[in-house]
């Protein structure tokens, strides 16, 4: 925790500051010191109960140490302790609360890859289009917060409309708004109703002129841009160093998605392109290229949800599977998934029961939380809060 | 001859001290009353500009809501943290409210009722506005909360700085004018819409013509400089909701908060207000001769202040907020110049055509 303050300042007053005093014209020597402020865990900026401790010179951050736990309800713990491998879809729901379908996903596609099951292609479909819509609500709701952060508090509501159609499509799809159990081993859990397909193909048509408005309203908004461009600059190395992944990753000029570069589903029949931080307005890898990759996502997900429901295939959505999944003994699988925040994996291992011995999840928001306090440095105090805002977390998958 | 509003009361009781009394209390029944409404245009503008209804449920349209909201405020328990400075706790927010009612003494309500006729009106006003900071640095202070702290630091900062292009803005006003006394400004500007001072002034046309592109950065900077200074967005950042919670009232409840809130609401009309004396005609009717005279002089002077506020709540629930140093950018290298620019001008100008 040094200070750092890179040049003495003489002040007209005959003070001169140096590092840790102030000498007065008189001679006498002041002590100066940086201020320790605690944020959160009950504060509306950390998204959750994260908490950051913070040591501030002014309002310059000298250090950042971020504190979680808060949330932690021991999720892995628990699949240990399930009768069934199904039962932890629920729980890997409450993961990333803020795209469920995206992290019940991750976990089926490991116990089918631990089973060798083949899921019929409708089932792939309807996850593909789910997950995309759901990557669209999870976008969603991180731009509208983003908005928050910065003050505009219009963005949001508007962010919050639109979430609220993607959140009807499920409703009539399975019931659930916010935790699904949708997908299930070997297929989901309801076919799309009659009505699914053209209410989605109406969603998408009204949706695009939104992103447009919304980039209108808050992504060139002089002030949004000021600022956000040139804050907290994430270098494509550092980026790699701390295993960044999903949109910060990209932001920061690496052109990495796991829907393409480890493909799964069938990510590869749809025609769409990961985004990356282009560096419009200030650097690759700063606040604003993050937002802006995520207003882009939304884009690229309209196009497969729009493909998928074009050429959406007839048939069974439930995989012929055995009731009781018993998978061999000792069988480790790691299946990774790309969800709104970057790479989910699930490493799971069987003993041979009915239930996982061990389920260990790499959280995406996880990792790049890990990320804040080497770009915060050097930022100021309502540069923390856009900073943590455009990672983007959810603290209860980063708690778990 | 009975003049003024002050004179028939005078006339009517005989009493200085009641005279004086009752001209105190008068705006303070007019700020209440308009904070309740402004609190509610505010909430309804905001909910229809984020596509929502706001409140629905008491009375028509939830008309009576901000009374319920203030009720609820008054009976909240009032509570003091252990570890504040309890004196400063208890005075600070009478200290902001004080300093921004005190500014209603100046305004010309109509051309017959304005609280105290000092020929140093304008300047009285920017004075007593802050005061209004000193308010703000006791309650960040006093609260013992590093975040109060900051957010009243921040508040001090800029309202200060942002009072330098109201400042300057009067300047030019008085030049053209020639006073400082809001009522004597607003009498130079009636006769209609087109004597305005936005739009150069009672003047032949040429100088008019020359002066108006001056007189309407002035207002625009003037109307910026305002939003700053009674802290709302862009540059709300004393209480930048998603940094410092509230800022400098975060440990306030009850009463205390609800004298902070109502020394905004009054502060939001002070400004509001200063705005129209200075370049909108204040009392005066924009049609002239046409539905003038002291009544309509309080309709149109409590209008047009409405009008700005509304552009102001507007204003609040588009944009974004400004970082503090871009604050400071703004005020000391955009507004500040370009009020040096239109100084000169204005003086050159007014100067050649003597």
């Amino acid at each position: 925790m040094k200070k750092v303050i890179q040049q003495s300042v003489t002040l007209p007053t005959d003070y001169t500051v140096t590092p840790g005093s102030i000498t007065t014209s008189t001679g006498k020597t002041l002590r100066t010191e940086e201020m320790i402020i605690n944020m959160g865990p009950q504060h509306p900026s950390t998204h959750g109960v994260l908490r950051l401790e913070l040591v501030v010179d002014g309002e310059i951050i000298v250090d950042c140490i971020p504190h979680i736990g808060y949330l932690h309800r021991c999720f892995e713990k628990h699949c240990e302790h399930m009768t069934n491998y199904q039962q932890v879809i629920p729980y890997a729901d409450r993961m990333d609360y803020c795209s469920a379908i995206t992290n019940e996903w991750g976990y089926v596609l490991a116990v089918e890859k631990m089973l060798g099951i083949q899921v019929p292609e409708r089932v792939e479909y309807i996850r593909v289009i789910m997950a995309e819509l759901q990557r669209i609500a999870s976008h969603l709701i991180a731009v509208g917060t983003y908005g928050i952060d910065a003050g505009a508090f219009t963005p949001f509501l508007y962010c919050f409309i639109d979430r609220e159609k993607i959140l009807d499509l499920f409703e009539i799809t399975c019931g659930a708004r916010l935790l699904y159990n949708y997908i299930w081993i070997g297929g989901v859990s309801h076919d799309l109703p009659p009505q699914f397909i053209d209410q989605a193909k109406e969603f998408c048509a009204y949706f695009r002129p939104r992103i447009k408005m919304l980039n209108e309203l808050l992504t060139y908004n002089e002030i949004f841009v000021k600022r956000t461009a040139n804050v907290g600059i994430l270098p494509k190395d550092v980026a790699l160093n701390y295993a960044v992944s999903g949109p910060q990753l990209r932001a920061s000029g690496v052109n990495w998605d796991l829907r393409r570069d480890d493909p799964y589903s069938v990510y590869h029949k749809f025609a769409w392109e990961p985004q990356i931080g282009k560096g419009e307005v200030g650097t690759v890898g700063d606040c604003w290229n993050r937002h802006m990759v995520r207003m882009r996502e939304m884009e690229q997900s309209l196009n497969i949800i729009e493909q998928a429901l074009a050429s959406l295939p007839p048939g069974d959505v439930h995989a012929a599977i055995p009731k009781r999944i018993r998978p061999e003994k000792d069988v480790e699988v790691y299946v990774r998934t790309e969800t709104p925040r970057g790479e989910l994996g699930f490493y799971v291992i069987s003993d041979g029961s009915t239930s996982p011995f061990r389920v260990k999840a790499r959280g995406p928001a996880f990792v790049n939380l890990s990320v804040l306090p080497e770009i915060v440095r050097g930022a100021m105090l309502a540069d923390l809060v856009l900073i943590a805002g455009s990672i983007d977390i959810v603290l209860g998958e980063v708690d778990r | 001859m009975i003049e003024t509003v002050q004179q028939f009361i005078l006339a009517l009781l005989a009493n200085e001290l009641v005279v004086a009394v009752i001209l105190s209390v008068l705006p303070l029944v007019f700020v209440i009353i308009y904070t309740l409404v402004v609190l509610y245009t505010e909430m309804k503008v905001a909910a229809h500009i984020q596509d929502r209804v706001a409140y629905m449920m008491t009375g028509w349209h939830g008309i009576l809501q901000p009374i319920a909201d203030m009720i609820k405020l008054l009976l909240k328990e009032d509570i003091i943290p252990e570890k504040a400075d309890r004196i400063l706790f208890r005075v600070a927010p009478y200290v902001t409210f004080a300093g921004s009612y005190a500014a209603f003494a100046v305004l010309p309500f109509t051309s017959i009722y304005i609280g105290a006729n000092i020929h140093l009106g304008a300047f009285f006003l920017i004075a007593s506005g802050s005061i209004v900071v000193v308010g703000i640095l006791m309650a960040g202070w006093s609260s013992n909360n590093k975040w109060s702290l900051l957010g009243g630091l921040r508040s001090a900062a800029q309202m200060v700085s942002y009072e330098i292009p109201t400042a300057l803005a009067l300047v030019i006003v008085a030049m053209i004018t020639g006073s400082l006394n809001l009522q004597e400004i607003t009498k130079f500007q009636d006769g209609g819409i087109h004597n305005w001072l936005i739009f150069g002034g009672p003047f032949p046309l040429k100088t008019k013509l020359l002066l108006l592109p001056f007189t309407l950065i002035t207002f625009i900077i003037l109307f910026v400089a305002s939003i700053a200074e009674v802290n709302r967005t862009p540059f709300d950042l004393p209480e930048a909701e998603s940094e410092l919670v509230q800022g400098f009232f975060t440990e306030y409840s009850g009463l205390r908060f609800a004298m902070f809130y109502l020394s905004e609401y009054a502060n939001l009309f002070v400004v509001s207000a200063l705005s129209v004396s200075l370049f909108l005609g204040g009392w005066s009717s924009p049609f002239g001769s046409v539905l003038s005279g002291p009544v309509w002089g309080i309709f149109w002077f409590v209008s047009k202040a409405y009008v700005l506020v509304l552009l102001q709540i507007w204003v609040r629930w588009t944009l974004p907020r400004l970082r503090v140093d871009q604050l400071m950018y703004v005020s000391w290298k955009v507004l500040t110049p370009w009020l040096f620019v239109c100084l000169l001008a204005v003086g050159a100008i007014l100067v050649s055509v003597e």
